[in-house]
């Protein structure tokens, strides 16, 4: 087994992606989320790939597009704002069908907000801010262990689906330190074939990569039928999450990422108080763990979401299970990191059905 | 003595170019431009190791057209996307082919960007001073006094600004070796065009850097004038505003002849 080693999590998904396979980064300077470039910049010349800081946001998505539609594992990362820039190319990488790894450090908004951690960018990851039918996968990891696997996961999950797809994390993930180990690095020969990709005519047709379907005789509307039923089928396949401590559970708490981390030092508070509650943690956005959250919220149980926004992936939950539980909400905008201490409280609110903390959901 | 008659093939369709029929209106520029870079490419010998990308603009199914491999990238984005495929197989041959509205509006700065990277891209640049695909509106290059759907009235710098000269621009830039302007409106200049296509080509096979070939090129369709005059226009009009000729080569091929 390798060694153990306390890394940074920026850091942490610039070495795993090189150990994925990754030999192609693009991506533009900002805050919260300049290590994981800097990293790169060094060490994707050391593995022999290559680096480029782009001139903007969407100069970066546009030259993974070229660099994955020649065969190559390929990422470029950046926060919110710039998220917001590259939605027009992750909506024709979707439509090209080109695999790609796009890491989202979010920060507070809406505009310039601050660069403190948030989480008010569920909508713009899961929903997609580009046009059209299209769907991403969008993972988030809440540790840094987790960091690594969800980043060859993000290669796989490309490259299987021919899809682009999102990790999602805030500055607190991209700072935290932990120890972690790295698998080895990937065989580049031994990847998925890519028999699509543009490696010039040679004894074979020409070949086009395009989004641009214009027949009478419905082959965009054919295309986008065809796109969905490989969202059909993440769906089906792709799901993730983890429960901590629901088997007993009175009260849920659904929350990911750095959420996540809090709320599970809440809930081993409140539990010390006597009140038997438990997690649920998606991992995976879209696809969101319909079916498992739905099957947890049994009669009698109660769900706290707790989010560090004003309340996005709550709708997610509202769509799972629906009028089947009480459902109560918490959020904090982005500029502060709230304590485990509030969320119990949120927690304990919940449980005595007070209202002081958080607010219940109408459905 | 054989009865056979010999010919010689001393015209043909370049195996570059797909027997297929363009949808480009008669008189329009982007057919020839199409034919002059599939007769460079035959010749360098560089179909099979070429990978193209097209515009967003008339020229966007140019991958019905051209018999290589292509992406389609977004408006403005095709020297972006060619970065990223020439840095990942730099071994390639890797071109773009752009509109006005493409490589000088929307996509100003991944142009002069990935021109100033020195990318070992030929970029081959349509300015047909009008956007074509969306039916005549400006373009950053249209002429002072040209009308346009967004210009009624013609093109009055107070209210829509000066004509760019995006070609003389990235002539300022360090990693660009060669770039020079042609016309499509005369026999003589679709020659001197070739010969630019084909030195362009060469600059990246010989790794200097990135080139630019601008053509002046007729849209009798939006200028609303028939072919014959579209043609004068361009060698009367437009040459005014944009100058035929090498804008710079730093080459050093004519030298080391
Ligand atoms: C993001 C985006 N904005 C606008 C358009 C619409 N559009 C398509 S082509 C074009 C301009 C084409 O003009 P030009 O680049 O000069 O090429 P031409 O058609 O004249 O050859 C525009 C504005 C688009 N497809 N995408
Ligand atoms: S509209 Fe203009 S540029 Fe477009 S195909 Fe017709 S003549 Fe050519």
């Amino acid at each position: 087994m390798n060694e153990k080693v306390l890394m940074r999590g920026s850091d942490i998904i610039g070495e795993a992606s090189v150990r994925a396979g990754c030999r192609f980064y693009a991506g533009y300077p900002i805050t919260p989320q300049n290590e994981l470039p800097e990293y790169l910049s060094a060490r994707m010349v050391e593995v022999g790939g290559t680096f480029i800081q782009g001139e903007s946001e969407i100069a970066s998505i546009n030259m993974l597009i070229g660099a994955s539609a020649v065969g190559s594992r390929v990422m470029t990362s950046s926060s919110s704002p710039g998220i917001a820039l590259k939605q027009e190319g992750i909506s024709y990488m979707a439509g090209l069908e080109l695999p790609g790894v796009i890491v989202n450090m979010m920060r507070g908004g809406p505009g310039l907000g601050n660069i403190s951690p948030s989480a008010a960018d569920y909508f713009q990851s899961t929903r997609g801010g580009g046009n059209g039918d299209y769907r991403t996968p969008v993972l988030a990891p809440a540790g840094c262990q987790e960091l690594i696997e969800m980043t060859f996961l993000a290669f796989d999950l490309a490259d299987n689906y021919r899809n682009p797809v999102m990790i999602l994390g805030d500055g607190l993930m991209g700072q935290v330190m932990e120890p972690v180990v790295f698998p080895d690095f990937l065989d580049l020969n031994k990847l998925p074939q890519k028999d699509w990709a543009l490696t010039g005519c040679v004894d074979r047709e020409a070949r086009a990569i395009f989004s641009m379907y214009l027949g009478e005789k419905g082959e965009l509307c054919q295309h986008n039928l065809e796109l969905q039923e490989k969202y059909d089928r993440i769906t089906a396949q792709e799901q993730r999450w983890e429960t901590i401590m629901t088997d007993d559970a009175d009260l849920i708490v659904v929350a990911y990422g750095t959420a996540a981390r809090i709320a599970e030092s809440a809930i081993e508070e409140v539990r010390g108080q006597g009140l038997a509650a438990g997690l649920f943690r998606p991992i995976t956005l879209w696809p969101f763990p319909t079916a498992p959250l739905r099957e947890l919220a049994q009669k009698g149980r109660k769900i706290a979401v707790f989010e560090l926004c004003l309340g996005q992936m709550v709708e997610d939950v509202i769509l799972s299970v629906g009028e089947r539980v009480e459902i109560s909400f918490h959020g904090v905008p982005g500029g502060v990191i709230p304590t485990p201490a509030e969320v119990a409280e949120f927690l304990n609110s919940v449980a005595k059905g007070d209202g002081k903390v958080g607010r219940r959901i109408e459905v | 003595m054989s009865a056979e008659p010999v010919y010689k093939k001393v015209f043909g369709r370049p195996e570059s170019l797909k027997e297929a029929a363009t949808h480009y209106c008669p008189g329009c520029g982007h057919s020839i431009a199409h034919r002059l870079v599939a007769e460079c490419l035959d010749e360098l010998g560089l179909r099979e190791k070429t990978i193209g990308v097209p515009p967003v603009g008339c020229a966007v199914l140019a991958y019905n057209y051209f018999n290589f491999d292509m992406i389609e990238a977004p408006h403005g984005r095709a020297l972006a996307v060619a970065t990223g495929i020439k840095r990942v197989q730099p071994d390639k041959f890797v071109l773009s082919y752009q509109g006005d509205g493409d490589l000088a509006a929307i996509g100003t700065a991944e142009t002069i960007h990935a021109a100033n990277r020195g990318e070992m891209i030929s970029a081959i640049f349509i300015n047909n001073a009008i956007y074509g695909m969306t039916g005549g509106q400006m373009a950053p290059t249209t002429l002072l006094g040209q009308n346009a759907t967004t210009a009624p009235g013609g093109r009055d710098p107070e209210l829509h600004g000066w004509p760019i000269d995006i070609s003389r621009m990235l002539a300022l830039c360090d990693g660009v070796v060669y770039v020079e302007r042609c016309t499509l409106s005369s026999i003589k200049q679709i020659r001197k065009a070739k010969k630019a296509i084909k030195k362009s080509f060469q600059c990246q096979l010989d790794r200097l850097g990135f080139s630019l070939v601008e053509l002046l090129s007729p849209c009798p369709t939006n200028w609303k004038l028939s072919t014959q005059d579209s043609w004068d226009w361009v060698s009367e009009e437009m040459v005014k505003v944009y100058p035929v000729g090498v804008i710079k080569d730093t080459t050093g091929y004519e030298d080391k002849k």
